[in-house]
C-alpha cells in the first residue's frame, strides 16, 4: 500500500484542477462532492497506509517518482517518503481536512456558484501542498509543499478580495513567510555544501560526523523557517492578521496543518537538532517566550477568532517548547490534540459566526440556549485545551511540561503560569460568548439558531477527537507501556533517544506535576467562569490590559523600525538617487557629446579654405609625430 | 546549417517585408516567418549533441581572419529557442495591435532576429560583434519611430549607452586579435589567449568587456536607459528588449568573457558580484516605489538579471546550470507580464496602478493567469523561476570563487522577500479591491492574447515541475565552460 502513496496529494490536486477548472459550469453540490471526495479518498489510502506502517518489521519506505533536478553530484528526486511520523500527519491533515472540507459547504453556501468553486480548489490545493510538505523525501520536496501552503494560505485570506484590509493580510502573511523561508532556504544551501545531499536519510546519516558549529547554524536557519510559518516570536504578526479568511480556513490551515509545518519539521529534523544544544535551547526559550507573550494577548481579545488566533500562537509555543528540551514526542502529540481541540474551536466560533453574523464577544453571551451542539462540543474543547483531565489537552501538555520541568525550572514555571492564563481566556471566551444574557439586538437575536448538519457533525466528530484524543499517550507513570504514540514513533526519534541522556523523572514526582497542573488549570477556569458569566468585560480595557488589548505593540513596533525605514530609504533611491544622481550623469555624458558634436558641426562650414587649412595642419602633426617623436 | 538558418530566415523575410506595403500581409507574413523559425529550432532539439548539422564554417574576410562560423551548443539551443518562442509569441499577443508603416516595423522586428540569432551561434568575434550591431539598431528606430511620447528621449539614451558599449567591446575584440598568435577571430582561438595576456591587461580589458555587457543586461548603475526605454518602446519592441535582447549581455558574459578572460573575471569577480548585488537590492526598493506598471517589471527585471551576473561569477556547475535555464525562464515570463500590461494599457489607457484596482471581479482569466505568471516572477516552488534561483543561489552558496559566498548569498537572498513585496502590492492594487469608474467595463482576455498567456503558464509549470531534460540540454556545455574558467592564466 504505501507504495499508493503518491495517490494521497494526487487525489485533492486532482479536486484542485476540477474544481477551478470547470468553476463556472459546476453546480454547488457537484463542486462540494468533488471538493469532500478527493479529500476522503486521501484519507482512506492514508488510513490503509497506516495499518501498513503498523505491521511489525515496517521499514521507511521512499517512493521515488522522477528526478527533479540532478546536476553533477547534487541530486534530488521528486521522492516521498512514508514512515511513522509522515503517516500520522497524513491522518491528521485529510482527517480533520475532510471535515472541515464538509462543514464548509454549509458555511460557505452563500457564496457565488464559481466563487464557491473558487473556494473550494484553493483549500483543495491547500490540502495537496501540506500533503506534499510532510511526505517529501528531502529538504527541496518539502520546501516545495512549504512555499505551497504558503500561498494557499495567501489566496485563502485573501479570499474576499474586494476587501482591502483582507488583502493586506494576505500580504503580510506572503511576506511575513518569505523572511522564514530565506533562512530554511540558506540551510538547504548550507547543506548541499556540508553534506552534498538533501536527502533526510543522507543528511541525517552524515550528520553527527559534521561539526557542531555547523549543525547549529543549519538548524537555527532552519528554525527561522519554523517561526515564519508556525508564527513564532519574532515572525508570529501574521497570523492573528490571517483571521481575516473564512473561518473553516482558520481552522483547517491556521490551527490544525500549516502552522504546525514548522513543528514536523523539526521533528524530522530531530537527530540535527538533538545534536545541537545551542540551538535546543535557542527554541526553548522562543517556544517559552512566545507562549506566554501570545497568552497575555489572548486574555484582553473581545474578537472571538482573534483570542483563538493568539492562543494558537500560545499552543504553538508550547509545541516549540516540547522540541527545545527533546520531547519531540510530546511536541508531536500535542500538534495531534490541538488539531483536534482547535479545529473545534475554530468550527464552533464559525458556528457562532455563522448565526449570529457577529464576532465580537461583548456583543454575543447567552448562545447556549439557542445553539445547543455547538455549545456543548465548544465547551469540551475549551476543556481540552484548558489541561482537565481525561481530555487530550491534559495528556500532551502534560507531557510536554514534565519534559520542560527536568530540563529548566524556568520553562516549566512559565509553562506552567501560562496554562494558567490559557484556562483563563478560554473560560473568559466561553462565558463570554455562551452564559449571561443575549447582548445583541433583538433582529440579531431573532436569527440565532443551530447550524445545520453539515456543520453540527463535524463538531460532534471532532469533539469526540478532542475528549479521547489524549488516550493516545497515557503516562507511563499509570500503566507500563500506556503511551501508544510514544512506541509508534520511537522508530522516528531512535536517533535522539541514542545520544541524549536519558532522565527517568521519579513517578511520585510526575504526579505531583501533573495535579500542579489540574490545580492550575481548574483555577483558571474557575475564576474566569465565575467572573465572566455574571458580569462580562464590556468596558475598553485601561492600563496594563490595554498595553495587552493594544497587542504589546509589536505591529507599530515593525512598522517603525522595519516598514517605514525601508519605505523611506526606497523612496529616497528612487526620487533622489536614481532620478537625480545617475540620470543626471548619463544625461550629461549624453549632453557633452551633443555639445562636443555641436562644435565639430561648425568645422564643416562649407568653405573650401577652412578644409585645406585643417588638412595642412594635420598634414604638419602627421609629419611631426613621424619624424621626431616615433624613434 | 541550422544555426544558417536561424540567421537567414528572418533576415530574409525582414527584407521581403519592407516591401509589403500591405500592412495587415505584412503582420501574418512575419508571423508566419517567426512559426517558420520556431519549427526549425524545435527541430533543433531533436538532433543529438554535436550533429553535422549545428555547425557551419565558411570564409568570411580570410584577410583579417574572420570566418563566418556559427554553433549551436548548449548555451547557443536555449538562446536560439528562447528567441525562436519569443518571436510568435509577441506577433500572436500583440496581433490587434496596428501602427504605422506596418510593413515596416514588422520588418524591423525580423532583422532584429535575425541579429539576436547571429549574436547567439556565432564563434567569431568579428561576426559577434556584426550581429550585435544589427540586432541592436533595428530597435532603436523601432523605438524612436513607433514609440511613445518621450521616445526621442528615451531612444537617445538608449543610443548612448548602446553605443559606448559597443565601442569599448569592439576596443577590447581588437585588442585580443591583435594578441593572438594565428591572427585569428575565431572563439578557439581567444580561448588560448589566456596564457600571453599578463594579469595587468586582464584587467583593463575585464571591465572594457563587463561594462559592455552589464549596459546590455544592465547591472547597476548602468542601468538607467532601461526604464525610461522600456517606457517608451512599443510593447512589441520592450518585450524583444527585456525578453531576447538582455540576454545579449549574459550571453556575452559567458561566451566571451568569463572563459576567455578567466584569469581578469577571477581578479574582479568580488568587485562586479558586489554591484549585482547591489543592482538587485536598489532595484526591488525602487520597484517597490513604483506606480506604473511597465517601470515596476523593469525595476523587477534589474534586480533578477543581477542574480543572474551573480551566479556566472560564482563558476559552479550549479550555478551556471541555473542560469542557462533562468535566462529562457526569465525571458518567458517577462513576456507574460508585458502581454498582461499591454492588455491593460490598451483596454483602460493607462498604465498607472494607483488608478486601477479590482480587475478580478471583471476579468477572472486574466487575472488568474497573471497571478501564476506573478508567482514564477517571485520563484515559487513548482513554476520554472523556482527551479533556477535556486541553482543559482546553490551554486553561489557553494561558490569556491570567492571567499564572500555566504555574505553574497544572503544579501542577494533579501530580494527574495523585495520581490514578493513589490509583486504582491500589484497584484493587490491591480486585480484585487474594488472597482473604480475606469476598470468597471474591463473586458476580460480575448482568444489570442488567451492563448499566448495558457501557453507561456503551460510552459512555466511544465519547467517547474520536470526541469530535469531542460537542465540535461545544457549539461556539457556549462562543464566546459566552468572547466575554462577555472584555469585562470
Amino acid at each position: 500500500m504505501s507504495k499508493l502513496v503518491y495517490l494521497v496529494p494526487l487525489s485533492p490536486f486532482i479536486g484542485f484542477l476540477l474544481n477551478g477548472l470547470l468553476r463556472k459550469n459546476l453546480s454547488k453540490s457537484l463542486t462540494g462532492i468533488i471538493a469532500c471526495g478527493t479529500v476522503l479518498v486521501s484519507f482512506i489510502v492514508s488510513l490503509l497506509i497506516f495499518f501498513d506502517v503498523r505491521k511489525d518489521g515496517f521499514e521507511t519506505e521512499i517512493v521515488s517518482l522522477f528526478n527533479f533536478i540532478h546536476i553533477g553530484a547534487l541530486k534530488i528526486s521528486f521522492a516521498f517518503q512514508v514512515d511513522q511520523l509522515s503517516v500520522l500527519f497524513l491522518l491528521i491533515i485529510t482527517g480533520v481536512g475532510f471535515l472541515i472540507h464538509v462543514y464548509s459547504t454549509a458555511y460557505m453556501h452563500d457564496e457565488e456558484n464559481d466563487h464557491f468553486a473558487r473556494y473550494f480548489a484553493y483549500l483543495n490545493l491547500f490540502v495537496f501542498s501540506m500533503l506534499i510538505l510532510v511526505l517529501g523525501a528531502n529538504y527541496v520536496i518539502m520546501f516545495i509543499g512549504w512555499e505551497g501552503v504558503g500561498l494557499c494560505s495567501y489566496l485563502l485570506i485573501g479570499y474576499w478580495f474586494k476587501n482591502v484590509e483582507y488583502g493586506n493580510a494576505a500580504k503580510k502573511a506572503f511576506i511575513m513567510n518569505r523572511i522564514g523561508d530565506l533562512g530554511f532556504l540558506i540551510a538547504v544551501f548550507w547543506m548541499i555544501s556540508k553534506f552534498g545531499a538533501v536527502t533526510f536519510s543522507e543528511v541525517f546519516s552524515k550528520a553527527p560526523t559534521a561539526p557542531v558549529a555547523v549543525l547549529t547554524g543549519i538548524t537555527l536557519l532552519l528554525f527561522i523557517g519554523a517561526t515564519g510559518k508556525s508564527a513564532q516570536i519574532p515572525l508570529y504578526t501574521w497570523l492573528p492578521d490571517a483571521m481575516a479568511g473564512p473561518t473553516p480556513v482558520s481552522a483547517l490551515i491556521h490551527a490544525a496543518t500549516m502552522v504546525t509545518a514548522g513543528i514536523y519539521m523539526i521533528a524530522r529534523s530531530n537527530i540535527m537538532y538533538t545534536l545541537a544544544p545551542t540551538t535546543q535551547t535557542v527554541i526553548a526559550i522562543v517556544g517559552t517566550a512566545t507562549a506566554l507573550l501570545a497568552a497575555s494577548i489572548a486574555v484582553k481579545q473581545n474578537d472571538i477568532k482573534k483570542v483563538l488566533a493568539y492562543s494558537t500562537v500560545s499552543q504553538l509555543g508550547y509545541m516549540f517548547l516540547a522540541l527545545g528540551v527533546g520531547a519531540y514526542t510530546g511536541a508531536v502529540f500535542h500538534v495531534m490534540t490541538h488539531a483536534f481541540f482547535k479545529a473545534l474551536l475554530f468550527l464552533g466560533a464559525g458556528s457562532v459566526i455563522h448565526a449570529a453574523h457577529e464576532q465580537d464577544i461583548r456583543k454575543m453571551g447567552g448562545l447556549k440556549k439557542f445553539m445547543p451542539v455547538t455549545h456543548i462540543t465548544f465547551l469540551l474543547a475549551c476543556l481540552a485545551i484548558a489541561g482537565i483531565p481525561p481530555f487530550s489537552g491534559f495528556f500532551s501538555k502534560d507531557e510536554i511540561l514534565s519534559a520542560a520541568y527536568e530540563k529548566n525550572k524556568i520553562y516549566y514555571l512559565v509553562g506552567a503560569f501560562t496554562a494558567l492564563l490559557t484556562a483563563f481566556y478560554m473560560f473568559r471566551l466561553y462565558a463570554t460568548t455562551f452564559l449571561g444574557k443575549f447582548r445583541g439586538t433583538s433582529e440579531q437575536e431573532h436569527h440565532l439558531h443551530e447550524s445545520p448538519s453539515a456543520i453540527t457533525i463535524p463538531l460532534i466528530i471532532l469533539a469526540i477527537l478532542a475528549v479521547i484524543g489524549g488516550f493516545a499517550g497515557i503516562p507511563e507513570v499509570f500503566a507500563k507501556g500506556s503511551h501508544w504514540l510514544h512506541q509508534f514513533l520511537s522508530p522516528v526519534f531512535a536517533g535522539s533517544e541514542k545520544i541524549k541522556e536519558v532522565h527517568v523523572v521519579a513517578a511520585n514526582q510526575e504526579l505531583m506535576l501533573m495535579a500542579v497542573s489540574v490545580g492550575v488549570a481548574i483555577v483558571g477556569v474557575v475564576y474566569a467562569w465565575s467572573k465572566f458569566s455574571k458580569n462580562p468585560e464590556l468596558e475598553d480595557a485601561k492600563g496594563f490590559g490595554k498595553l495587552l488589548a493594544d497587542r504589546w505593540y509589536v505591529d507599530e513596533l515593525y512598522n517603525a523600525i522595519i516598514v517605514k525605514p525601508l519605505n523611506a530609504f526606497g523612496k529616497f533611491l528612487n526620487e533622489v538617487v536614481e532620478k537625480s544622481i545617475i540620470d543626471w550623469m548619463v544625461n550629461g555624458v549624453g549632453k557633452a557629446v551633443q555639445y562636443g558634436s555641436r562644435q565639430i558641426r561648425l568645422l564643416q562650414s562649407g568653405q573650401v579654405g577652412g578644409y585645406v587649412l585643417l588638412m595642412v595642419i594635420g598634414m604638419v602633426i602627421l609629419f611631426i609625430v613621424e619624424i621626431f617623436i616615433k624613434k | 546549417m541550422i544555426p544558417v538558418l536561424f540567421i537567414l530566415v528572418p533576415l530574409l523575410s525582414g527584407l521581403v517585408g519592407f516591401f509589403i506595403k500591405n500592412g495587415n500581409a505584412a503582420k501574418k507574413w512575419s508571423l508566419f516567418v517567426s512559426v517558420v523559425t520556431l519549427v526549425i529550432s524545435l527541430y533543433s532539439l531533436t538532433l543529438g549533441k554535436n550533429a553535422p548539422a549545428l555547425n557551419y564554417s565558411a570564409s568570411w574576410l580570410p584577410s583579417l581572419g574572420s570566418k563566418f562560423s556559427v554553433e549551436l551548443d548548449g548555451l547557443s539551443v536555449i538562446l536560439t529557442l528562447l528567441t525562436a518562442v519569443s518571436f510568435p509569441a509577441i506577433f500572436i499577443a500583440t496581433y490587434n495591435k496596428e501602427y504605422k508603416n506596418q510593413g515596416n516595423f514588422y520588418a524591423l522586428m525580423l532583422l532584429s532576429q535575425a541579429g539576436l540569432m547571429g549574436v547567439f551561434v556565432a564563434t567569431d568575434a568579428l561576426l559577434f560583434y556584426f550581429f550585435w550591431e544589427l540586432a541592436l539598431i533595428p530597435v532603436y528606430f523601432l523605438c524612436s519611430i513607433w514609440g511613445g511620447d518621450r521616445r526621442i528621449q528615451a531612444a537617445f539614451k538608449f543610443f548612448i549607452y548602446t553605443f559606448v558599449g559597443s565601442l569599448l567591446m569592439l576596443i577590447g575584440i581588437i585588442y585580443l586579435y591583435l594578441h593572438t598568435t594565428d591572427h585569428s577571430f575565431s572563439l578557439q582561438s581567444f580561448y588560448k589567449l589566456k596564457s600571453y595576456i599578463p594579469a595587468a591587461d586582464q584587467t583593463w580589458l575585464f571591465w572594457l568587456f563587463f561594462v559592455a555587457f552589464g549596459i546590455k543586461m544592465p547591472i547597476f548603475p548602468f542601468h538607467t536607459w532601461q526604464p525610461d526605454t522600456y517606457e517608451q518602446s512599443p510593447t512589441a519592441v520592450t518585450m524583444v528588449l527585456s525578453g531576447v535582447m538582455v540576454k545579449m549581455g549574459l550571453f556575452g558574459l559567458i561566451r566571451w568573457l568569463a572563459p576567455v578572460l578567466a584569469g581578469g573575471t577571477w581578479l574582479w569577480g568580488d568587485t562586479a558580484s558586489a554591484l549585482c548585488i547591489i543592482g538587485m537590492i536598489y532595484a526591488s526598493l525602487i520597484a517597490i516605489q513604483q506606480d506604473d506598471l511597465k517601470r515596476l517589471v523593469a525595476y523587477s527585471s534589474i534586480a533578477h538579471i543581477g542574480l543572474m551576473c551573480l551566479a556566472v561569477f560564482a563558476t559552479t556547475q550549479t550555478g551556471l546550470q541555473g542560469v542557462m535555464i533562468q535566462m529562457f525562464n526569465h525571458g518567458i515570463n517577462i513576456i507574460a507580464l508585458w502581454i498582461v500590461v499591454e492588455l491593460i494599457e490598451r483596454q483602460l489607457g493607462t498604465r498607472k496602478i494607483s488608478e486601477l484596482g479590482g480587475l478580478a471581479q471583471k476579468a477572472p482569466v486574466l487575472s488568474i493567469l497573471l497571478v501564476v505568471v506573478a508567482l514564477a516572477n517571485v520563484a515559487l516552488p513548482l513554476t520554472n523561476a523556482f527551479v533556477g534561483e535556486f541553482l543559482m543561489f546553490s551554486g553561489i552558496y557553494t561558490s569556491t570563487a570567492t571567499t564572500y559566498n555566504v555574505v553574497f548569498t544572503v544579501t542577494a537572498g533579501i530580494s527574495i522577500i523585495l520581490s514578493a513585496v513589490y509583486m504582491l502590492n500589484m497584484i493587490q492594487k491591480v486585480f484585487f479591491g474594488n472597482t473604480n469608474s475606469l476598470t468597471e467595463n474591463v473586458r476580460d482576455i480575448q482568444w489570442n492574447e488567451k492563448l499566448i498567456l495558457v501557453a507561456l503558464v503551460l510552459l512555466i509549470v511544465l519547467i517547474g515541475i520536470y526541469p530535469q531534460p531542460a537542465l540535461e540540454l545544457t549539461k556539457t556545455t556549462v562543464d566546459t565552460i566552468i572547466t575554462k574558467m577555472n584555469a585562470k592564466f
